[in-house]
């Protein structure tokens, strides 16, 4: 299983789309690690620092995360900065699937979990995220403050995590 | 409880339940362009398993970028090529006889009712208009479905829209979805499949049908999907003559695939046809979108005509008609694309090349480049661009670019004058 534990990166609105996670003209590379420096380059937000991506292990955003282009560049990207969980108030389909299929985690919360999480936390300087996998659980931190939260993902989904990806999965029971 | 056509065609390909709610479909074609498959074949390679599952259910083209820009995107197209001959797939289509994906497999008779298709690209929700369905998926998918043949999906939720009555004359397919999107919104229809239908849907063409789903995707919908029938049939004859003794006969086939009266929806939306004006979007969300009359001075510097929306006959046919004897604005650079070869051949034979060319537009090769800002028609920070494509993301046609989506026909008056613009098409 990959990492889901570490510093968050809060990003602060709805609809950010894949066009904004990694811009099409960097498309035309064929290796993952080469998105590295151009996660999120063209993400239009107040208060957003390209140099904040550099210590983050896990994203926190709004609704309708990863909208727009089916491109799997979008989780890579995120992949190859050491960013496997995504937690949102809703995925766009196809960008959630695809972080499953690469064994990563895009999870959506309720709206009140995540009004929470932003209204307690977003402002603090440094946050983390420990994920209990098995008992599907989030402990959020910083500092001395601190709060757990349930989360749900598929039994399917959580096959995908585990065995690393849809691929695996596929080639074994197709 | 009857069944939705989505639901017809998940229950007819089901594989496997992995869990309840999941469906694991046999799928019945695999599209691939140059962006979105090298990954999957270097990975595929990588492990040991370069191979397909059945050579005659992939159809590959390169259509993002084409000619080649650079030695990246030579080496993209390279990967293709070179996989798709030791592979022995034959439906290969490369420079020459390429075009836009999801406008040159529909022409290929590529797409049928009832069936499945997946693409690594977001816009193959356009096949749905054939009353297939068909769903963009990412890299990993994309390499699930070259490999093994089936993808996983949640079993569809639908929303159906029922547009009725006539569109007034001057407003077009593409008014009708940027209207809806405004409507249900960026998210409205995530996860779910948007089902296209009355009398409005029933009167329109292919091609029409093809800009209506392909826009599916921008209010999240897994895909769009209109009912097969009479147009549907004599759109396809040509492909399935040898498979069925009549049109009435195959119309008798392909109607197993229209939604039961008693089929369960999610939503039901009723549309007035007579409502809807020409609209253009404003923001930078699909859902932003506002009618044409409410711009004021809103000049542009570009004016796109062409990718998988709207770059098909119907689409250069309509823009030519407002372009005639007239020469586009001096402050503006036009560029229109045909979407394959054939549409292009057309277009030339019928004189709309010449009355482009006569108005001041460059004429590019069938191409995907600048809706996506990749090629063939980039912009500079600050520039606006009026555009046919289907999505007008901060950046998406080039860094710090600005982009108005919208019909042909208020493209066409929209380079004529430099400033966004109603058609004389429209009476108002």
């Amino acid at each position: 299983m990959k990492n889901f534990n570490g510093k968050v990166l809060f990003l602060d609105r709805d609809d950010i789309n894949t066009d904004e996670i990694i811009p099409a003209k960097y498309l035309t590379e064929i290796s993952k690690e080469a998105l590295k420096p151009y996660l999120l380059e063209d993400l239009k937000l107040e208060g957003f620092n390209l140099k904040d991506i550099e210590d983050a292990s896990v994203v926190i955003t709004r609704g309708n995360f990863g909208c727009g282009s089916s491109r799997e560049h979008a989780p890579w990207a995120f992949e190859v900065n050491g960013i496997n969980l995504v937690i949102a108030e809703s995925f766009a389909r196809i960008f959630r699937q695809n972080m499953f299929n690469c064994g990563m985690m895009a999870v959506s919360l309720e709206k009140d979990k995540m009004d929470m999480v932003f209204d307690e936390f977003s402002k603090e300087k440094d946050v983390y995220i420990e994920t209990d996998f098995e008992n599907k659980k989030f402990t959020i931190r910083a500092g001395s403050k601190k709060k757990d939260i349930l989360f749900s993902i598929s039994e399917f989904d959580s096959k995908l995590v585990k065995s690393g990806g849809w691929l695996d999965f596929a080639d074994k029971n197709y | 409880m009857g069944k939705t056509i989505a639901e017809k065609i998940f229950d007819a390909h089901l594989v496997d339940t992995p869990e309840k709610g999941i469906n694991v479909l046999r799928l019945d074609s695999v599209f691939c362009h140059e962006i979105t498959t090298p990954v999957a074949i270097n990975d595929l390679e990588k492990k040991g398993k370069d191979r397909v599952f059945d050579p005659d259910k992939i159809k590959v083209v390169i259509d993002h970028v084409t000619p080649a820009k650079d030695s990246k995107t030579a080496l993209q197209g390279k990967i293709l090529r070179d996989w798709a001959k030791r592979n022995k797939i034959k439906d290969f289509f490369d420079i020459g006889r390429n075009g836009v994906c999801h406008a040159i497999f529909p022409e290929q008779g590529f797409v049928r009712p009832g069936s499945t298709i997946i693409m690594g690209d977001s816009h193959t929700c356009t096949h749905g208009a054939f009353g297939a369905f068909a769903a963009g998926v990412g890299t990993t998918d994309l390499e699930v479905g070259i490999l093994k043949g089936v993808c996983a999906f949640k079993y569809p939720e639908t929303i159906k829209i029922q547009v009725d009555g006539d569109l007034r004359e001057g407003v077009f397919a593409k008014d009708l979805i940027l209207h809806i999107i405004g409507k249900i919104g960026v998210n409205g229809a995530t996860d779910k499949v948007i089902e296209f239908t009355g009398s409005v849907i029933s009167k329109m063409n292919m091609e029409e049908r093809m800009t209506l789903c392909n826009m599916a995707i921008e209010a999240g919908g897994t895909s769009g999907i209109c009912y097969p029938d009479d147009k549907t049939v004599d759109y396809l004859w040509k492909f399935i003559e040898s498979e069925f003794a009549s049109k009435e006969d195959a119309l008798k086939e392909y109607s197993k695939w229209i939604s039961d009266d008693d089929a369960d929806y999610a939503e039901i939306i009723k549309i007035d046809a007579s409502e809807v004006v020409p609209v253009a979007t404003f923001g930078f969300k699909p859902d932003q979108v506002k009618p044409v009359s409410e711009f004021e001075n809103v000049k542009v510097d570009q004016i796109y005509i062409g990718s998988c929306t709207n770059g098909r006959l119907s689409d250069l046919e309509v823009a030519a008609k407002v372009l005639e004897g007239k020469r586009i604005s001096d402050d503006v650079r036009g560029i229109v694309s045909p979407a394959t070869p054939e549409i292009f051949r057309q277009a030339l034979e019928k004189g709309i090349i010449k009355i482009f060319m006569d108005a001041g537009f460059c004429v590019t090769n069938p191409t995907c480049g600048a809706c996506l800002g990749m090629s063939n028609g980039v912009l500079a920070d600050g520039e606006v661009c009026a555009s046919t494509t289907n999505r007008n993301f901060n950046g998406r046609m080039g860094k710090g670019g600005m982009v108005h989506l919208m019909s042909p026909a208020t493209a066409a008056q929209t380079a004529i004058k430099g400033y966004i613009d109603n058609s004389p098409l429209f009476k108002g």
